[in-house]
């Protein structure tokens, strides 16, 4: 394949198309505190909700009782008439579908599920009446745990279901044969914790009623606002046409504003029925507590391998917890569905078995996150390579090179079906080997003393983006993506709208699908503007998750550009008496030979001097709607090799990062600069389900980390300078040979960091099996290896 | 998240707050870096907050050959920026340094940290092991001396009475020759400490002492600071003595601190 990346050719001569580091457009308006979330709004009439939220996880309500002289400001569950809970049904066999309702009025299925709604002037006084309202509970027996979630003796959470699983999957890919002549075998259980995702901004809603148009307005921070309005209309029974969703700027998503809330279908209700504005501006603890969770994953993982260190199979069984609902429109079964199909990641085998459970529990639902399943898995893989290497006495790298994809093999179809692209994984390893300096780093191991080792890890996966029909449809979630729509519309002034369904919230967007239509027409990227967020301007989506944007919007605009293009060509092509097959776009201008007319006052004759146009105009003008498909939907694969060096404290357990290095293949980078910011963000989001982030429970389903005193972020002082080095590999099944590359930076550092500690603590024979690894856990797998040496040296003397 | 409605008035003398704490539901406010928090999640629900933070008494620093007497209302800030004079000549600025982010300590106050008494606090191992006294205004007594050690009762207890106010900390002048170590185990930066140690040795007044802090109680100081600082016996048997009850994962953790403490001694 030919790796000249095809930006070269494209880039405009302002240099400000495709592959170049534009400064972010919206810049100006976040940095300098200008942005406006539903916070910052603020409507005439408009009240706060505020929510009474169960304390207990796992419980019927025996009585409700509002205060006195609360008519028209408290509400419980048979208030909302006519309302319908959330229903999130897999499409795949065996699904036990659950409904979460709204309010709860039987039973409460976590901590933090709303059972009633205040409403005040102001959060505060929502809050008295809040402590105002009574209610009373048999408690039930909490399932916390979610390896004991199908003990026979678990309380049933749904109780018209016989097991807590919303759905179990098992694939076997040639497994018995595989294993048939392995010469090791080597298993791990594994561990990756309940998470929070924390955008800085946390959820926020303003429901407004129009009497006038018959329109529901609701302001939400949400990355899928279509959805959103498709959601909202099945839960109230209203015409998609009565709903408005806008999405305004909205502080980070991650996955956490993919889902439709119960507080959106109450604060809909509200203001329809009251005719008055309502608010709900979610808090840190309502966050913490009640908000969908993420990444609780168990693996009992085997690997089976020949002497050489080539891996001939891998067996899994994997839970996925949960927690109490199937959260819409994700499902409850995305995270254990993408288990199943992505483990074995870029790595050849010859025999596969995996087993999932998605389990249902005592928690908030979870929610794809950055990264979804592919952080757990990769942890899981890499972890699992590193113990076979150590059992061979291979290094890391070694067994890495021997069983990974080879670029002469691109495009490979792997054991569970997965389609690569395109790219040159042992590439990546190499130079990421190089650049910590692996060498280097053994010679200094020789060398040390006192309480402190330092160890390296590495870690490779790929991330699969802008995946479509077939591989959602495949998966089961009830929403599946299709094809993608953009709108590029020129003023009269010569500037260009461009209209999509997606959502930019920290993604870039603004600038990057700029960039995009700059190299189509060469306009000015001040002089484009992107709508979005607004259901009432943009086409149909499912929004902004995925690692699908840059492909699936950057392909629309690419194409509705292109089309507004010709059209433009051909009234300038009339202005200039040439061809317009001839006329090239560019600086604004559109240019035959010498000659040249400016696109703006293409777009002027066209608006506004129609007598100059020619008989046969094409009376269709400058405003396109056009759609987009990848070549062959499975998705673009990014990938890359992180590679980390720690120092582990043995007395501490406390394990800093020393040097962090990413390798990445995104592709052709519309915009290195972003491209470079997104690793950035999602490598630190990875440090933190890696040494950091952490939501437990107790036996009672309580949430035992409700501040962010407690749930431990990751600090810009926690944070090594993280070297970045990018490959460029086209992707072939895109418009401009861009891959995903949103979610990449969180996949990797809890498998690298895992092995790198892991490295360190070889000498003692001691290992950590779980993130986020905490000095505790490290402490504790300290002392697990010293009582294990010394009750093997007393068993010999 | 929003706290109860409260109200709130700035007290201009140590009087004011007195008479302010004799109403029903009544709290002293000075940084609100603790209260803060704990108003928002109606932890605490006052009827009404009066601000310490700006009695003149109470912003004071009065130097004296032997010692010197810090408001209860200078910040942490204040002490780590040097704008009020070090006792100790650089220890309190160090260990105002290491409280939380620098946010917090423009706001958080000495008395107001000591007052709240969190058993991970710093002001309260670090008082306890350099011999500060706490100068409380009791109504109808007037001013009493109480020893740190004997200040802090528990986690979050004091010996402050129902209309008492903390106005100052005094804390002594060390001896030339005196030495200190403060070690304290944080996962990140900023947090409350996981475990934490101070020595302080001052030859030219025969006082030594040990602490050992962040133990869900007040400080611990070890009865027989001088064999531990002689060597004689270890961190981890001076602790297990202390601490019997201590679990052995725990107990190992603070024996590290007090070893690093130790090392750090200068
Ligand atoms: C994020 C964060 C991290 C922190 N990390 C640390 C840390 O690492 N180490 C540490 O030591 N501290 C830490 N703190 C606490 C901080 O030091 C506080 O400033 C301190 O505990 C309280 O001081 P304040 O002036 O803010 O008191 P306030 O919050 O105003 O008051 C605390 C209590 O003291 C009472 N009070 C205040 N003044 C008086 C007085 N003069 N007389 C009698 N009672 C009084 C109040 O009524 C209240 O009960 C942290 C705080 C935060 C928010």
């Amino acid at each position: 394949m030919d790796n000249k990346p095809e930006r070269m050719d494209r880039t405009s001569g302002m240099g400000m198309g495709i592959g170049s580091s534009l400064q972010r457009k919206e810049d100006d308006r976040f940095l300098h505190g200008k942005g406006r979330y539903v916070a910052d709004m603020r409507l005439p009439g408009m009240l706060e909700m505020a929510f009474l939220r169960s304390p207990l996880a796992h419980a019927k309500i025996r009585s409700t009782a509002k205060p006195a002289n609360t008519e028209g400001t408290v509400f419980l569950a048979g208030d909302l008439e006519g309302v319908s809970g959330i229903r999130a049904v897999s499409g795949l066999p065996g699904f036990r579908p659950s409904t979460q309702p709204i309010l709860a009025f039987d039973k409460v299925r976590h901590v933090g599920e709303p059972i009633a709604v205040c409403l005040a002037e102001t959060r505060a006084m929502a809050e008295d009446l809040v402590d105002r309202v009574d209610v009373t509970f048999d408690a039930l027996p909490a399932v916390h745990d979610m390896t004991r979630a199908r003990d026979a003796d678990a309380a049933l959470l749904h109780e018209d279901w016989d097991e807590n699983v919303f759905l179990e999957s098992a694939v076997d890919i040639n497994f018995e044969a595989a294993i048939a002549d392995a010469d090791v075998v080597v298993s791990r259980s594994l561990q990756t914790a309940r998470q929070c995702m924390a955008p800085i901004e946390g959820r926020g809603v303003l429901a407004v009623w129009d009497r006038n148009l018959e329109i529901l307005t609701l302001h939400s921070a949400t990355q899928m606002p279509h959805i959103v309005r498709t959601g909202l209309a099945d839960c109230l029974g209203m015409d998609h046409g009565k709903i408005r969703v806008i999405a305004p700027d909205v502080g980070g998503g991650f996955g956490y504003k993919g889902i439709l809330l119960a507080e959106e279908v109450c604060a809909a209700f509200l203001a329809m029925k009251f005719d008055r504005p309502i608010r709900w501006v979610e808090d840190r603890r309502e966050h913490l507590t009640a908000g969908a969770n993420c990444r609780e994953h168990q693996y009992e993982i085997t690997g089976y391998a020949n002497a050489d260190g080539e891996l001939l199979a891998v067996d899994c069984s994997a839970i996925v917890d949960s927690g109490a609902y199937s959260s819409y429109p994700f499902s409850a079964c995305l995270e254990a569905a993408q288990v199943a199909s992505i483990l074995p990641g870029p790595y050849i085998m010859r025999g596969y078995r995996c087993k999932t459970w998605s389990v249902a529990t005592n928690k908030p639902p979870i929610l794809p996150f950055r990264g979804v399943a592919r952080t757990g898995v990769c942890f899981a893989m890499e972890v699992l390579l590193d113990a076979i290497a150590r059992e061979l006495k291979l290094s890391p790298k070694a067994i890495r090179q021997k069983n990974l994809v080879q670029p002469q093999q691109m495009p490979f179809t792997n054991i569970t079906n997965k389609f690569f692209d395109s790219g040159d994984y042992p590439e990546a390893l190499r130079r990421a080997a190089a650049a910590i300096d692996i060498d280097g780093i053994r010679d200094q191991q020789k060398a040390q003393t006192g309480r402190t080792r330092i160890g390296v890890g590495l870690s490779i996966f790929c991330e699969q983006g802008a995946h479509g029909t077939s591989v959602y449809h495949g998966w089961g979630i009830p929403m599946v993506p299709g094809f993608e729509q953009a709108t590029a519309r020129l003023t009269p002034d010569g500037g260009l709208e461009l209209r999509v369904g997606v959502h930019s919230h920290g993604q870039g967007l603004e600038t990057t699908l700029a960039q995009i239509a700059n190299t189509e027409i060469g306009i000015d990227t001040d002089k484009i503007k992107l709508v979005h967020g607004d259901t009432a301007y943009t086409p149909y989506s499912t929004g902004t998750w995925g690692s699908r944007c840059i492909v699936m919007a950057g392909g629309a605009v690419g194409n509705a550009c292109a089309s507004l293009g010709e059209r433009i060509r051909k009234i300038a092509g009339h202005l200039l008496q040439a061809d317009p097959d001839t006329i090239v776009l560019e600086g604004g201008m559109a240019r035959a030979g010498n000659s040249m007319v400016s696109v703006e006052e293409v777009a002027r004759t066209w608006y506004l001097k129609p007598q100059l146009l020619p008989d046969d105009v094409d009376p269709r003008g400058l405003d396109v709607v056009e759609g987009y498909k990848t070549v062959k939907d499975t998705g673009t694969f990014s990938y890359a090799c992180h590679a980390v060096k720690v120092e582990v404290d043995l007395d501490l357990g406390h394990v800093r990062l020393l040097d962090y290095v990413i390798v990445e293949d995104a592709g052709v980078m519309i915009n290195p600069m972003i491209v470079d910011g997104q690793v950035y963000g999602g490598a630190v989001q990875g440090i933190g389900t890696a040494l950091f982030e952490e939501m437990p429970f107790d036996s009672s389903g309580q949430p035992m980390a409700s501040t962010l005193a407690d749930y431990h972020l990751p600090l810009a002082s926690d944070i090594p300078k993280i070297r970045i080095e990018h490959m460029e590999t086209p992707s072939p099944l895109s418009r401009f040979g861009q891959k995903g590359i949103g979610e990449s930076g969180a996949i990797g550092p809890p498998a690298a960091i895992a092995n790198a500690v892991n490295d360190a603590l070889s000498e003692l024979g001691a290992e950590v099996h779980a993130v986020p690894i905490t000095p505790e856990r490290v402490r504790a797998a300290i002392y697990a290896a010293e009582g294990r040496a010394s009750s093997t040296a007393g068993a010999v003397s | 998240m929003k706290s109860v409605a409260f109200s709130y008035a700035p007290a201009h003398e140590i009087g004011d707050a007195q008479a302010a704490l004799g109403h029903d539901g009544i709290k002293l406010v000075s940084g609100g870096q603790s209260l803060g928090p704990m108003l928002n999640l109606r932890l605490v629900r006052p009827s009404g907050l009066v601000d310490v933070s700006g009695v003149e008494a109470l912003r004071q620093v009065v130097e004296t050959d032997g010692a010197v007497r810090y408001g209860a209302a200078i910040t942490h800030a204040e002490i780590e920026d040097g704008l009020v004079p070090d006792a100790t000549g650089h220890w309190l600025r160090y260990a105002a340094s290491r409280i939380a982010y620098r946010a917090v300590r423009n706001r958080g106050t000495l008395g107001g940290s000591l007052a709240h008494a969190d058993p991970a606090a710093d002001w309260v191992i670090v008082m306890t092991t350099l011999y500060a006294t706490a100068l409380v205004h009791r109504p109808g007594v007037g001013e009493v001396r109480i020893p740190m050690e004997d200040f802090v009762t528990g986690a979050f207890r004091t010996a402050l009475g129902p209309q008492d106010v903390l106005a100052a900390i005094e804390v002594p002048r060390p001896g030339k020759t005196a030495s200190w170590g403060y070690w304290k185990y944080t996962h990140q930066e900023g947090e409350f400490a996981k475990a934490s140690a101070a020595v302080f040795v001052d030859s030219d007044t025969t006082r030594c002492r040990i602490a050992v802090g962040a133990l869900g109680r007040q400080p611990v100081l070890l009865r027989e600071p001088d064999s531990v600082i002689s060597g004689a016996v270890s961190p981890s048997q001076a602790l297990g003595d202390a601490l019997p009850d201590m679990s052995a994962a725990d107990l190992r953790l603070h024996a590290i601190a007090l070893a690093k403490a130790l090392e750090q001694r200068s």
